[in-house]
């Protein structure tokens, strides 16, 4: 029903368009903008888990490499701000290239095991560097975003350059997975053997995969260096890497609005109950709201294990057919 | 302090804190071949055992009584952990599980953070004798107390894996799960008690690390990730190597950290798993497969 499915591009796109004149409230727009900026993560990492079958727990690293390229580009050789957003996130592109050929040959637990620690070099790497990244005590002066005499210094300007640049990233991603490229992936994810069989060249795509990730991840934290102007380590750890895995988990795997679902989800989740649980337990403090953080999760993925989007009734058809695909291995 | 005595001190450190990781890695290493799961909360596990242990000693329990409930909490948590979680998605992809095991990791570091807050617990060191002083290194007391849990644990796990019936069970399981099937023996059944042992064994390593470390609420993650890059580095499928493993993270870390930065401690030990992923998956001890 190609119909129903246009009004509802129609309809999501209105909604985004009106947000910022309905909400006035600064806390929510900032919490819009996360959304979007984390949808654009997502959408990348989207493609590498569910499209081609990969998984990154170091997402948050290309996310912070492309902040403090940004940040630094910006700050010590003033670089106009524009040409910063289009220079910074070839920095974790590259990195994912340069990594990812031989990270890539690895597989499930180790693949998984392998860019956690990658997150965590990395992150350990923006702390210690001081003399570039300012360490714990931040980078700061970054300029706001500006094109020519305009300035882009509130929120709600922000908000839309973010959901321009989600609605973009979005575009392609639909393209591309509806693109020879986009199949093959899908080919991958089904059975590297099958694929390699049929003449497709698994690693090279995997690494595009890689590195198209690293890329919108990296767009994503340039973005967000000229949205906050300060840059600490504590955004890119190794809760932020997860929590993008969960974005694209929770969403659903190999859709194109599950991302965006994702990150709704979790953020509006992550804040929600960081604004509820102290109501309700006003004696405790701390961040201990992640508890039901995790039990939240453990529970959908026990519950809905191919993500919100999937119809129930299809995912038995799909476990049934991977039961089956398991059988005759 | 002349080098050779820094380098020994460095090597009494590195064994001190290696031993500690090769529990960890031992714990996962048989969750692992069991239940072909790694365990990601493995670290809220010891977090909370030693955790226990201070707060059951602080209300006037004995030492042994109250190191004994924290280990038997801890062990109970992570059955509950297997019962509820894990066993009910085990025909679920190796990506869901991992993330299962991730989600309640964080369950578990909340509700430490709900219960005992963000302040370091102390424990006293278990034996009251001044430190020893040997080949110019200073080396405390707890430090061979946690040598002497870890060579135990070692010797009890061969024991149980040599002599007992269950043992040979789990470790035919843990050789080839299909063909152990095929005699008879559940994988399944026994994913509970592998999960129960290595809550148990990162318990008491928990409890064993604190009069050094102190105990805070999130003194696992970066723990239980170290126990990870040493099973690794022992290639994962093989309880020795899991042991070696751990003892050599532990001195190149004590190494590290004495010639380069304390700050780059965690980076090192990563870079140190990459390159093992990358060079040698089956670890440091080689080709062989499945050898306990």
């Amino acid at each position: 029903m190609p119909d129903r499915r246009q009004l509802l591009l129609v309809v999501i796109t209105l909604v985004i368009l009106c947000l910022p004149l309905i909400v006035q409230n600064t806390y929510f727009l900032g919490i819009l903008i996360v959304i979007g900026l984390y949808a654009i993560i997502a959408g990348g990492l989207g493609v590498l888990m569910g499209y081609a079958g990969q998984v990154s727990f170091g997402q948050a690293a290309f996310y912070g490499l492309g902040a403090y390229a940004a940040g630094i580009l910006a700050t010590r050789y003033h670089c106009p701000p524009l040409l910063c957003i289009a220079i910074a996130p070839l920095l974790p592109t590259l990195i994912a290239l340069l990594i990812g050929r031989s990270i890539l040959t690895l597989r499930e637990h180790y693949l998984a095991l392998a860019t956690l620690g990658f997150g965590i070099l990395t992150f350990a790497f923006f702390n210690e560097f001081t003399e570039l990244t300012g360490g714990p005590s931040g980078l700061t002066g970054i300029p706001y975003l500006s094109i020519g005499s305009f300035v882009l210094d509130t929120d709600r300007e922000y908000f839309y350059l973010v959901w321009l640049a989600f609605g973009l990233t979005l575009l392609g991603i639909a393209n591309l997975t509806k693109s020879p490229v986009g199949r093959a992936f899908k080919a991958i994810h089904s059975s590297e053997l099958a694929a390699e069989a049929c003449g497709i060249n698994c690693a090279s795509l995997k690494l595009q995969a890689f590195g198209l990730s690293a890329f919108l991840a990296g767009l994503a934290g340039s973005l967000y260096a000229f949205w906050v102007t300060f840059l600490g380590p504590s955004p890119f750890g190794f809760t932020a890497s997860m929590e993008f895995v969960l974005m694209v988990v929770v969403g659903g795997l190999g859709t194109l609005w599950g991302p965006l679902l994702g990150a709704v989800i979790i953020v509006g989740l992550a804040e929600f109950l960081r604004w509820a649980v102290p109501v309700v337990l006003p004696a405790a403090g701390g961040e201990f709201e992640i508890v039901f953080f995790g039990i939240i999760f453990v529970l959908i993925l026990l519950l809905r294990p191919q993500g919100i989007l999937i119809p129930a009734l299809n995912q038995k058809d799909r476990n049934r057919k991977m039961r089956d695909r398991q059988c005759s291995a | 302090m002349g080098i050779e005595s820094q380098y020994m001190q460095y090597l009494f450190s590195g064994l001190t804190l290696g031993s500690i990781y090769a529990l960890i890695a031992l714990a996962l290493v048989v969750t692992f071949n069991i239940t072909g799961i790694f365990n990601l909360a493995i670290g809220e596990f010891l977090a909370v055992g030693a955790l226990s242990a201070v707060s059951l000693r602080a209300i006037g329990l004995p030492d042994v009584l109250a190191f004994a409930l924290a280990v038997l909490i801890a062990g109970l948590l992570a059955a509950l952990m297997e019962r509820t979680t894990v066993y009910p998605a085990r025909k679920a992809s190796v990506l869901t599980l991992i993330i299962i095991t991730i989600g309640v990791a964080i369950a578990l570091r909340g509700a430490a953070l709900l219960i005992w807050g963000t302040h370091p617990y102390p424990l006293p060191a278990f034996i009251n004798v001044p430190p020893l002083n040997l080949w110019g290194a200073v080396i405390v007391p707890q430090s061979l107390l946690i040598l002497l849990l870890a060579v135990t644990a070692v010797g009890l796990l061969f024991a149980f894996f040599e002599l007992t019936y269950v043992g040979k069970a789990v470790r035919a399981a843990m050789i080839n799960r299909t063909a152990a099937r095929l005699v008879g023996i559940y994988p399944e059944r026994l994913s509970l008690l592998a999960f129960t042992f290595s809550g148990v064994l990162a318990a008491l390593a928990g409890i064993f690390i604190t009069p050094i470390t102190t105990a805070t609420y999130d003194m696992g993650f970066m723990l239980g990730l170290k126990g990870f890059v040493a099973a690794i580095l022992g290639g994962v499928t093989n309880v020795t190597g899991a042991i070696v493993g751990g003892l050599l993270l532990g001195i190149v870390e004590a190494i590290a950290i004495g010639t380069l930065s304390s700050g780059l401690k965690d980076a090192i030990a990563m870079i140190v798993m990459i390159i093992v992923l990358l060079t040698r998956p089956t670890g440091i001890l080689g080709s062989g497969r499945n050898s306990i």
